[in-house]
């Protein structure tokens, strides 16, 4: 368990770098490429951010929680990640204590003083702050508000300011302890606990130490809000940006008569009607982790070294595990269509062709011989639902005299290329 | 420059004797060599919580000096450099500020302190989120205030790089649905020297015929950005009147953004960031890690000053950051999180040479929480004012939503 420990070998930015690289060649290589699209679904749905503090240390842990509940139950997965030691320190619960707790104890045991010993003057600061902030006692409500408005309910799920104080007193107490030792996991600690009956969300939940948050956790994964919540976010990662209200009408109802099983809401959406609609088919724009993987992986690359294919997905806007609001990335055109992410999308696809990223080989040759025309051979293989006739015809402008990996390249950087 | 699309909405207009000119640029300010200028307001991100005591010294109060034994800037003292530089009788800079010193007094420099955030919380991240975002407590919103004042004042003539950020991803502030480009550096922004005209036009061609809207718009802003950049050469300005930034991002970001200003690519709106502000151990007093902090942005600013000369009179420079520190410093020669801090204002509209802002004091009642520096002056004011008075914003309510916009809170830092 010390794989974590901030006294580990090897710098912060060592495990950073490596957390990346191995997310963008999971992403190539692995073979169920469903299971990769949807464990990336629930690790922005909750959220952390790897600048804060030791949360890069906490990751591994917070990915393979969510990897083991990604198709199972909802509640499940909810309660693995309310427990998840990265969640508690990236949303400050592990601060959480009651107000009443005795004004002379001792704040959350984790590590109570000092530096964790890494990260750079200033960057590292988010994690200082908390260690500050833990010597002070008192109610952090900033996980009950995000357990409510981006985990479950939905901004407009129908909470309010009351709840989220009610939450947020359930769950003082849901801390972590090891973090120093190197064996960061998480704990409940009663005496943090603020003990008591409450009201939430108009249901009375019975007092009872960590019983409480439990409650309140069975209460909002089966919550309709939370049904139609989930189901929208999973529908607009399958579907379109707006996807079908129908569409999320049944996947809610699925959600609701499955007991929250994830499998069968994707199930519901991927074999929908409206999933195979034309009019659906490629209007959603790739984000960049999915722009590189997918030119990577249409090319036919050969992949040693992931580490500059990570460099050019943040260059693209999406450097991975440093999306700092709890919010995650967002899944529609408007956050991945600019300027800046199109220039370096552009030199990516010709980079990429010409073998100038790092760590990867592509035989632009190989990839033409599948048939007549230079510029339809190439399409026909990388981009099998086919380039519009305008786009064709301005490759084929341009295409006379120039060597394969060009065309290659402007096909991988066409518009048509930028959707899915 | 203009752009291309500029310039085919324009053409119906008058012409003048460079071209067509869109009405906004008309309106705006001009040199007297008739070029057309755009304001610019150039924000600088503070990353980590700037101890604002240490940097605008209030070395009149006596409390200052009870609370930080080791770490207080001395008074000041005839001509020592080793003190706090004496601003007004009652506050200072800090001496490593002392290349600003001269700024301050032919009035183009002011602060604005105990400056912050309404609400309350200490985290670093939660506070620059808030800040950025311009509203505080709020974290579900989804755009920054640099870009809602894009989206409240849609301008029809500007320029690809009407808001422009010179670090790798764009900031928060200017996220949204309004235009605005990051870019690393003005040379890495463009297609890749190996990429031949063919391909270049290629790519021009398929973006402008592409089927859908947004990445029709953006391929088109993205050419016109890069064209703007090719055919303005900016990277190519050396600083003027020896003008010499310091090593480090922001002096080089500092650096680009005046480049752009000077090849009048009609920047508006300039982000840039610096970090390393949170020295919770061996802060520091005159010496020491903040010292060290102050010195390179003094000498960013000081150069960025000097090199832009007269066209300073378009441009207002802020300064940002999350929330100040103890007033009291801690056991390791340091200081923990606070809560009111100091903006630094630059430029020929501030109302310089002066301490912004009402003081609260230090006296233990006056302090937040009973330890820190309260804040009297909401940053949403102090940004909502530069908004309004130097790039001429009429509607502030979408910028600064939840927030009463009100000129009678505009803390003055402009001449009016």
């Amino acid at each position: 368990m010390a794989k974590y420990a901030p006294m580990m070998e090897g710098s912060p930015r060592q495990v950073l770098t490596e957390l990346q690289e191995a997310k963008v060649l999971r992403a190539i290589l692995g073979e169920r490429q469903l299971d990769e699209v949807l464990v990336d679904f629930w690790m922005n749905h909750f959220n952390v951010y790897a600048q804060k503090g030791p949360v890069r240390f906490l990751l591994g842990e917070h990915e393979r929680a969510i990897r083991r509940h990604a198709w199972g139950r909802f509640e499940d997965l909810l309660l693995a990640t309310a427990k998840s030691p990265a969640m508690l320190f990236y949303l400050d619960n592990w601060l959480s204590a009651s107000p009443s707790a005795s004004a002379g104890g001792r704040g959350p045991s984790a590590f109570r003083r000092g530096r964790f010993g890494f990260g750079r003057p200033g960057r590292d600061a988010q994690g200082r702050s908390a260690e500050a902030q833990g010597r002070r006692r008192g109610l952090n409500e900033n996980y009950a508000r995000e357990l409510m408005e981006l985990h479950t309910l939905g901004v407009d799920g129908g909470y309010t300011q009351k709840d989220v104080t009610e939450v947020a007193r359930a769950f003082t107490g849901w801390t972590i302890t090891g973090l120093r030792q190197g064996r960061p996991e998480f704990a409940f600690e009663e005496r943090l606990h603020d003990d008591g009956d409450r009201v939430v969300l108009g249901r009375r939940i019975e007092g009872g130490g960590e019983r409480e948050g439990r409650s309140i956790i069975h209460m909002l994964a089966t919550h309709a809000s939370t049904a139609r919540f989930i189901t929208f976010k999973l529908a607009r990662r399958f579907v379109a940006d707006e996807p079908p209200p129908a569409l999320v009408d049944r996947a809610a109802s699925v959600f609701q008569a499955t007991d929250g099983s994830i499998r069968e809401v994707v199930r519901t959406i991927v074999t929908s009607p409206e999933f195979l609609a034309p009019e659906v088919r490629s209007t959603k724009i790739k984000s960049p982790l999915e722009f590189v993987v997918s030119a990577v992986r249409a090319s036919g690359a050969k992949v040693a070294d992931g580490r500059d294919l990570a460099r050019r997905i943040a260059d693209m806007g999406m450097p991975l595990y440093l999306q700092a609001p709890p919010t995650g990335y967002k899944d529609t055109a408007e956050a991945w269509v600019s300027t800046s992410g199109l220039v370096a999308r552009l030199n990516f696809a010709l980079d990429l062709a010409a073998g100038r990223v790092g760590g990867v080989r592509v035989d632009a040759e190989r990839l033409a011989s599948g048939g007549p025309g230079l510029t339809d051979a190439l399409a026909a293989r990388l981009l099998p639902s086919g380039l519009s006739e305008s786009t064709r015809r301005t490759i084929e402008g341009e295409a006379a005299g120039l060597e394969t990996a060009r065309v290659a390249g402007l096909i991988l950087g066409s518009p048509e290329f930028q959707r899915r | 420059m203009l752009p291309r699309r500029v310039f085919l909405q324009s053409s119906g207009l008058a012409l003048v004797s460079f071209g067509a000119l869109p009405r906004l640029l008309l309106r705006a300010a001009q040199a007297a060599d008739g070029v057309p200028r755009r304001r610019t307001l150039v924000v600088i991100f503070q990353r980590g919580a700037c101890d604002g005591l240490n940097t605008v010294v209030p070395w009149g109060e006596r409390a200052y000096y009870d609370a930080r034994r080791t770490i207080a800037v001395p008074a000041p003292r005839g001509s020592s450099r080793e003190t706090a530089l004496d601003l007004d009788g009652f506050f200072g800079l800090h001496p490593a500020l002392e290349p600003l010193l001269p700024l301050w007094r032919e009035g183009s420099l002011a602060a604005v302190h105990a400056v912050g955030s309404p609400d309350a919380t200490r985290s670093h991240f939660d506070a620059q989120d808030f800040m950025e975002s311009g509203t505080p407590g709020r974290k579900a919103t989804e755009d920054g205030w640099m870009n809602r004042h894009l989206q409240a004042t849609p301008d029809p003539g500007a320029t690809p790089l009407r808001a422009v950020s010179l670090t790798p991803v764009l900031p928060r502030s200017l996220q949204g649905r309004g235009p605005a480009v990051a870019m690393a550096s003005l040379r890495g922004f463009g297609l890749g020297p190996l990429t031949g005209e063919a391909v270049a036009r290629g790519f021009e061609g398929m973006y402008g015929a592409a089927v859908e809207d947004a990445l029709r718009s953006t391929g088109r802003e993205a050419f016109e950005a890069m064209g703007a950049l090719r055919s303005a050469e900016p990277s190519r300005r050396a600083p003027e009147a020896g003008a010499r930034y310091p090593r480090g991002p922001l002096g080089e970001s500092l650096r680009q953004i005046a480049q752009l200003l000077k090849a009048d690519l009609g920047v508006e709106l300039a982000f840039t960031e610096i970090g390393g502000w949170d020295h919770h151990a061996a802060e520091g007093g005159v010496t020491g890690q903040l010292a060290s902090r102050l010195r390179e942005l003094a000498a960013a600013l000081f150069a960025f000053h000097h090199d832009l000369g007269p066209r300073m009179a378009d441009v207002v420079l802020v300064t940002l950051t999350e929330f100040g520190r103890t007033v009291r410093e801690n056991g390791n020669r340091g200081t923990d999180h606070g809560h009111g801090s100091v903006s630094l204002v630059m430029g020929g509209a501030v109302q310089g040479g002066k301490v912004h802002g009402r003081w609260p004091g230090l006296a233990p009642s006056a302090l937040f929480e009973g330890r820190d520096l309260a804040v009297t002056t909401d940053f949403r004011d102090l940004l909502a004012e530069l908004l309004a008075r130097h790039l001429g914003a009429r509607d502030l309510g979408p910028v600064f939503p939840g927030h009463a916009v009100a000129g009678s809170r505009f803390p003055g830092v402009l001449r009016t």
